[in-house]
């Protein structure tokens, strides 16, 4: 009785990693996963859960394996631990350990600043998905429920991921972090999840978006990183990883992009050309393009404050030890080890913001974030071109990095959106200016109206350019139960 | 002399810049710069790897070109440029891109050239994936049945023969084909070349929701590859290369009338065609036509099962050119027996012809059509020029 569950349950993960020969894991595994379904089941809508989505599930990590479509009930998407080939001959790419064989099993000195990597990686997975849990019930399409549900099953799988990076390098300790995954959630009071922007609800669907551009974008650094380890199952997870995150991007930047193109359509068939004429926009059921730049900068900043300290010797710790590398480690030009080697910091000295080089090694985290500004800053000028195209005198644009930060050297200090430091009352002037209000807020979810009719759009976003693996217009993206 | 070359491109108005692409190609022919992600012409050899990771479906372009795009030129788009028009000049120089290997593309090219000119894919149809695997990286797909079609008494071995791709992704659309390769070599000592056979089952698989696909084989005297795949048994593996064919293929659009004209295995597609629409539609009436010629009955693929199918559905005209006691019938007659319907089809702006068979097949159903289109009034050249634009008239004979 117990083989045949063996079987079965091992043929429901698809799995590269001999889950079936390694009896310990697999029954770790076993005993979490009641868990995981539990917290899943507990966690969507239930008529969402019965319905048919088409889902693209990874069945192996050859190009032509992963992303594989079909209709699937998401508690049936077959969530499984997948990590990229092994490279022969790898070396651990950075710090004082560079160019040794990379690491197949935990370095003892090393066990629990990795522990504590995986868990913070493995925290922010289920914690996206609970923020998100209730969008379902207000998508302005099919096609985004889809999507929706396509970025929460494949957190739901990094999360799987890392679990299984827990149970099979870290025993006891790795088990216990496993349940621990399970048991925080998140904006709880008591257990809540680690990170604060993964504790805050994703209210809306431009939230969505704009959480799926710039926060994920940061799990995409993250991620970037991590491959970057010298500890070699860490670095295979993240690679694979990686390949889905992008869809994470993709979702992201086309759902503000169709908003925006929503708005400038609406706003050149109404003969408006003044982007600050708020009332007669919002009445054509649309989002103003001022908006969304408040809710821009919201994502962005708090985006930024997951990267911790500029100055850290944390990160500069796990670089050193070659446990997490730098963005794209491979492809840099230097010795990889950064002995004397200095970083351009921000700091703050007499009440002023400057320049500063630091030990390289202790910006690692400033550097990664300036890789993530640099990437955001790229899906941004895309966003322009729609809006100039539609002939409308405005530009998006990242704010100041110091502007409404809360972890770093500009925490605790006022600044405007262009990096100006301002007095208490000139921020409370400007804020309603530059951070969503209560009062944009209310009126975006006056917007989010569900849309469940194929080929259909609520009113404040575009149609997609092309249907999710090449479907046509009037695909119906979820089959949905109605009880 | 510039031979047309198809150029693989990133759609950069759709790209994300997130280099998964870049990251997967495996011969580092995918590079980008601030602004866009490209392909170096130079270096792509096809192997797709990267289509099925890109979040977007931008790296599905392609474009015919004389000259490919450099490297620079695409750095410097933020739009991709439209298909030039490449002068047809017999070379088989063709937008639609039925199939990168260019001995399948020839083979496919020749077997559409009954249409009178470059055939188009209907407007609604799928967009279907080409050349996923090849002679270099095949498929391997597991038999999992073979019957034969026709009776044990004739000399006529048809057979149905369902093959499984398990895990491996093969996305087939009706009307597509794929390629077998024979095991073994030549006299040359060379691996065999693939043979393509279009598939007789729909996207969703012979069996719904299965990955697996059906083939409608006859049996050669002497053919190397029809006799291995005839005698393949349950559990025995071939290599698959394809799908091919981006034409041939079936309009979503329910509203389609579609008039079928087939002989022998030529059935293949138009099997794969109306179990889809029974499959999607099952409540359709009166937007199929099938002319299925034979010798007798017993000779005919599926006539037991397409006999279940109701009239109503499918309108069925079968014509034997061997039946004891009964004078010979071929398709082109029963094209003219029902020659008001098929004037009424070609009047339908909604209207689609598909003949597939025997090269043999297609100069008598072309003679007939040219005829029923005099009597109605009408030119066939004009008729079936414009539905051929259309993408509303294909040819595939052999």
């Amino acid at each position: 009785m117990l083989d045949l569950i063996n079987v079965s349950y091992d043929t429901q993960i698809p799995n590269n990693v001999r889950l079936s020969s390694d009896k310990r894991v697999l029954k770790a595994l076993e005993k979490w996963h009641p868990g995981y379904i539990n917290w899943w089941n507990d966690l969507i809508p239930d008529n969402f859960q019965q319905s048919l989505v088409y889902l693209r599930t990874a069945v192996s990590v050859d190009p032509k394996g992963w992303a594989k479509f079909d209709y699937v009930k998401m508690p049936e998407y077959r969530w499984g631990v997948l990590l990229a080939p092994q490279v022969e001959d790898r070396t651990i790419p950075c710090g004082e350990h560079a160019g040794e064989a990379a690491w197949q099993e935990v370095p003892g000195e090393y066990r629990a600043m990795l522990r504590r990597l995986i868990v913070i990686q493995g925290d922010t997975e289920p914690a996206s998905v609970e923020q998100q849990r209730f969008l379902g019930k207000t998508a302005p399409s099919l096609y985004d429920m889809r999507n929706l549900f396509q970025v929460n099953v494949e957190e739901g799988r990094h999360l799987w991921a890392m679990v299984y990076l827990l149970h099979k390098y870290f025993g006891r300790d790795g088990r216990e972090e496993a349940d621990d995954l399970l048991r925080r959630s998140s904006g709880s009071e008591e257990a809540p999840r680690m990170l604060g922007a993964f504790n805050e609800e994703t209210p809306d669907w431009l939230s969505f978006f704009m959480f799926t551009y710039f926060t994920d974008r940061d799990g995409k650094m993250q991620l970037e990183s991590l491959a970057q380890s010298g500890f070699d199952p860490l670095s295979r997870t993240c690679r694979f990883m990686l390949t889905e995150e992008a869809h994470h991007m993709f979702v992201g930047e086309t759902g503000v992009g169709r908003t925006i193109q929503a708005t400038c359509e609406a706003m050149a068939k109404a003969g408006i050309e003044d982007p600050y004429d708020t009332d007669a926009i919002r009445a054509l059921g649309v989002i103003d393009l001022p908006t969304i730049q408040k809710k821009l900068n919201l994502h962005y900043t708090l985006s930024l404050d997951l990267f911790g300290q500029e100055v850290s010797t944390n990160a500069a710790n796990a670089f050193n030890a070659g446990i997490k590398g730098r963005y794209m480690e491979s492809r840099i030009d230097d010795d990889h080890k950064l002995h004397g080697d200095t970083y351009e910091v921000w700091d703050f000295e007499d009440g002023k913001l400057v320049r500063k080089e630091v030990p390289a090694l202790t910006a690692i985290n400033m550097r990664l974030r300036d890789d993530y500004t640099r990437d955001a800053s790229g899906g941004v000028g895309r966003w322009n071109k729609i809006i100039e195209k539609a002939g409308i005198d405005f530009q998006m644009k990242l704010p100041h990095e110091s502007f409404n930060r809360k972890i770093g050297v500009f925490a605790d200090k006022l600044f405007d959106p262009d990096g100006t430091l301002v007095s208490g009352a000139d921020y409370d002037a400007g804020l309603p200016n530059w951070l969503p209000t209560k009062a944009d807020g209310d009126f975006i979810q006056s917007l989010m109206v569900p849309v469940y009719e194929p080929g259909q759009y609520a009113s404040w976003i575009a149609p997609p350019k092309v249907g999710i693996d090449n479907k046509p217009g009037d695909f119906e993206y979820v089959k949905l139960h109605m009880a | 002399m510039n031979k047309p070359l198809k150029q693989h491109l990133i759609d950069p108005e759709i790209c994300i810049r997130c280099y998964t692409c870049e990251m997967t190609c495996p011969i580092g022919a995918i590079t980008h710069d601030d602004n866009n992600v490209v392909v170096d012409a130079a270096q792509c050899n096809f192997c797709m790897d990267c289509i099925p990771v890109c979040p977007t479906g931008s790296i599905d372009e392609w474009r015919i070109v004389n000259e490919p795009y450099s490297l620079d030129e695409q750095f410097g788009w933020s739009e991709l440029p439209p298909q030039e028009e490449i002068a047809a000049d017999g070379n088989g120089a063709d937008t639609s891109i039925e199939a990168f290997d260019d001995a399948i593309a020839a083979l496919l090219a020749e077997a559409h050239q009954g249409a009178g000119g470059k055939a188009k894919a209907p407007a609604s149809a799928a967009k279907p994936s080409i050349n996923l695997y090849n002679l270099a990286k095949p498929a391997e797909a597991t038999v999992t049945g073979n019957f034969r079609l026709t009776s044990e008494a004739g000399d006529n071995d048809v057979r149905h023969i369902i093959l499984d791709f398990g895990a491996t992704p093969f996305p087939v659309l009706e009307g597509q084909s794929i390629g077998i390769i024979p095991p073994g070599t030549d006299d040359k000592g060379e691996a065999h070349l693939p043979r393509l056979y279009s598939v007789s089952s729909p996207r969703d698989g012979e069996r719904p929701n299965y990955n697996n696909v059906s083939l409608t084989v006859k049996r050669e005297p002497g053919g190397v590859c029809s006799n291995h795949v005839c005698d393949l048994k349950p559990g025995d593996t071939v290599k698959v290369t394809g799908p091919f064919g981006s034409t041939f293929l079936l309009p979503s659009d329910p509203d389609a009338h579609l008039m079928m004209i087939c002989t022998g295995t030529g059935s293949a597609p138009f099997r794969a065609f109306t179990m889809r629409r029974q499959r999607e539609n099952p409540r359709l009436q009166d937007t199929m036509s099938l002319y299925f010629g034979a010798r007798t009955p017993e000779d005919l693929p599926y006539f037991g099962p397409l006999k279940k199918v109701p009239e109503t559905f499918m309108k069925k005209v079968f014509a034997f050119s061997r039946q004891p006691e009964s004078p010979k019938h071929y398709v082109q007659d029963k094209l003219r027996e029902n020659a008001d319907d098929v004037a009424a089809l070609m009047r339908n702006a909604n209207g689609y012809i598909y003949i597939c068979g025997l090269k043999a097949m297609e100069h008598g159903v072309e003679e007939a059509l040219s005829d029923i289109a005099r009597s109605a009034g009408l030119t066939w050249t004009e008729v079936r020029d414009t539905m051929r634009e259309d993408g509303r008239y294909h040819v595939e004979t052999y």
